[in-house]
């Protein structure tokens, strides 16, 4: 989903809200009706079920804080840079002025910007984890969220761990320019050492993971998860449909399209995310000393090499 | 001498200059022929042209600018390729399947020095256009530049990056085939490279396709180029839900050349001859051939690692924020 798509989306919904008033009042109390299924859940059974739909499996969304309840061990979350903060460099204004739209995005959502980075434990395990939330302007990628994501990666690189991004964005945001076409440069360049140091990077691409966020730290996974159906691509929908003048299959720039074209390693379901991230990172834990030669496995003690008879 | 006959594609904002040029031409040519001597007028009239052009081109709007990068008689990269270099041998293909001719790429001696030269190619009139996709290049065509950067890399040759396209083809194979993938790879392998890089934005610098050739140790642009995080068409739909609103966008994005040094994202811009790189394609080109040379001979003077280190640096600090 482009940007273009989300704000025609997000109208849509406007109108939805006033038409199903009544409804609406049901599902933010105790009920919440899935929108890909129809069916209505207990809310509170939903969010145990990590908000996908017992019923047909639709993943809804969730924010930023969710998800790292979701993923780290309780109790062990040290967020990172939280002071960091939008400046309207640009002295951007379109229909509104960027100024207004980053002070009341701040107040609706609690937060500075369009990700959290962190440290913590998953299952145990030590990672540096970032998560966009798409709720911050369409999860757009500022100043603020490359300057976040590069200090985790160098954080990640610096104390040798595992760096997971959980991706959610519509791309770069218009209102920096070209400041926030460069933090596509910046975030490849922090990754590039990380990878030089051998370090595991697992972004996992969540609906929509789109624009420059595609074009850059997305896609540069040593292992590249998604969840199902998501809508992950580079050039946005409609933008592609009005090129073309015809209509694009149903399953275009899905999680399972990416994956039948060999850009996703695995699609994984929400409520399986932390156990197959603990297993990918345990697996990728150096066996061999890294730095040693080619005769290194002769230093390790045998039976962990041979099955003992 | 450049007259409006010459000149078909003449944008507005040039028109009274090039009618006064053409006068002038006019009066010259009858003097000519009736032997008569207005050295005096046409001094007059001359410095009144120069007057104009200065007034013209130091007021430039953005989307006028945007105009001017997009001029289709603007010199492309395979033009500049040939006028600066005493060698040039095109080498083609990403060795994946494709060879995009959006793209291209090859060999090349500069001032003796051996280089790889690169960039988009937008085509010279309609049909060459839509053979070359008007400079929207395919996953195939950054996989092809990653493939000649290897190249320069191993060989130990600079890479020289010419940056004009509107922006990565937005197409349904190109999504099947990995666009963002790409261009993404493409990032992260420029920072990885030993040997000195130099980006040129010679017209248009279109978002993430212009970007996809655009990590190096120094970024250069010409005087009248543009670079701009999405066309500020796009973003004037997408921003003002009305495509009209372009030349707004254009004024709200800073996608000029003084705009972008402000903001720390070049380093160098590149004075155009007096009528803008079309009305003196070799000026330009000599322009562009000196200020290649100059960086170049400062970064031979620095180790792979510091390079390295450098261009990590530089992309490091762009960014405005609180905190
Ligand atoms: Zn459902």
């Amino acid at each position: 989903m482009s940007l273009f798509d989300w704000f025609a989306n997000r109208q849509k919904s406007e109108q939805t809200t006033q038409q199903g008033q009544a409804e609406r009042e049901i599902a933010d109390g105790l009920w919440t009706k899935c929108p890909e299924c129809g069916v209505l859940a207990y809310t509170k059974d939903l969010q145990a079920n990590m908000m996908v739909c017992a019923d047909c499996g639709h993943h809804m969304r969730v924010d930023s804080n969710e998800r790292i309840r979701q993923l780290i061990d309780p109790k062990t979350w040290k967020p990172l840079n939280e002071e960091l903060e939008p400046i309207d460099a640009l002295n951007f204004r379109d229909r509104k002025a960027y100024k207004d739209r980053i002070q009341e995005t701040q107040a609706k959502t609690g937060l500075k910007d369009a990700v959290q980075t962190g440290t913590g434990l998953l299952d145990g395990l030590p990672v540096a984890l970032g998560v966009m939330d798409f709720r911050f302007m369409g999860g757009s990628m500022g100043s603020v969220v490359g300057e976040k994501l590069c200090r985790l990666i160098e954080y990640g690189t610096q104390e040798g761990l595992t760096v997971i991004i959980i991706c959610a964005s519509g791309g770069a945001r218009m209102q920096e320019g070209m400041l926030s076409l460069m933090q596509m440069a910046k975030i490849s360049g922090a990754l590039e050492h990380h990878r030089q140091a051998h370090l595991l990077y697992i972004p996992v691409l969540t609906h929509p993971t789109t624009g420059g966020v595609t074009a850059s730290f997305a896609m540069l996974g040593d292992l590249i998860l998604a969840e199902p159906k998501a809508t992950i691509g580079f050039a946005g929908r409609r933008v592609i449909e009005q090129t073309l003048r015809e209509k694009l299959p149903d399953d275009f720039q899905t999680s399972e399209y990416l994956l039948q074209h060999g850009f996703v390693d695995a699609i994984v379901p929400r409520t399986q995310l932390k156990k197959t991230l603990a297993q990918l990172i345990s697996i990728h834990q150096p066996f061999f000393p890294l730095d040693a030669g080619p005769n290194a496995h002769h230093t390790m003690p045998r039976q962990t090499l041979v099955p003992q008879n | 001498m450049s007259t409006t006959k010459s000149r078909p594609f003449l944008l507005d904002f040039e028109k009274p200059l090039c009618e006064l040029e053409a006068r002038i031409d006019q009066i010259r040519e009858l003097a000519q022929e009736n032997n008569v001597d207005v050295s005096e007028q046409i001094r007059e009239l001359e410095a009144k042209a120069d007057q104009l052009r200065t007034e013209i081109f130091s007021t430039l709007t953005p989307s006028q600018r945007l105009q001017l990068a997009r001029h289709p008689r603007r010199p492309s990269t395979l033009d500049y390729i040939q006028a600066i270099s005493e060698e040039w041998f095109e080498l083609h293909g990403d060795r994946g399947g494709s060879d995009d001719p959006a793209l291209v790429g090859g060999v090349a001696r500069l001032d003796g020095i051996p280089v790889v030269m690169l960039g988009h190619q937008k085509g010279r009139d309609t049909k060459d256009n839509v053979a070359r996709n008007f400079g929207m290049a395919s996953p195939g065509g950054y996989r092809k530049a990653l493939r000649l950067m290897e190249h320069a890399n191993q060989f130990r040759m600079p890479i020289l990056t010419f940056i004009d396209t509107p922006g990565a083809w937005a197409g349904v194979e190109a999504e099947e085939l990995g666009q963002g993938e790409a261009i993404a790879y493409n990032l992260r392998e420029m920072f990885k490279f030993d040997v000195p890089i130099l980006c040129t934005v010679i017209g248009e610098g279109g978002s993430g396709g212009a970007l996809g050739i655009g990590v190096g140790d120094r970024i250069l642009m010409f005087e009248h180029a543009v670079y701009t995080v999405a066309t500020p068409e796009a973003c004037a739909a997408i921003l003002w839900k009305d495509a009209a609103k372009g030349p707004q966008a254009a004024a709200a994005l800073k996608i000029t050349a003084r705009d972008l040094k402000e903001l720390g994202i070049l380093d160098q811009i590149l004075p155009e001859p007096s009528n803008g790189a079309h009305a003196d394609p070799l000026g330009a080109a000599a322009i562009l051939k000196n200020a290649l040379i100059s960086n170049l001979e400062e970064l031979f003077g620095l180790s792979p690692e510091q390079r390295r280190e450098q261009r990590y640096l530089k992309f490091r600090q762009m960014g405005k924020f609180l905190g």
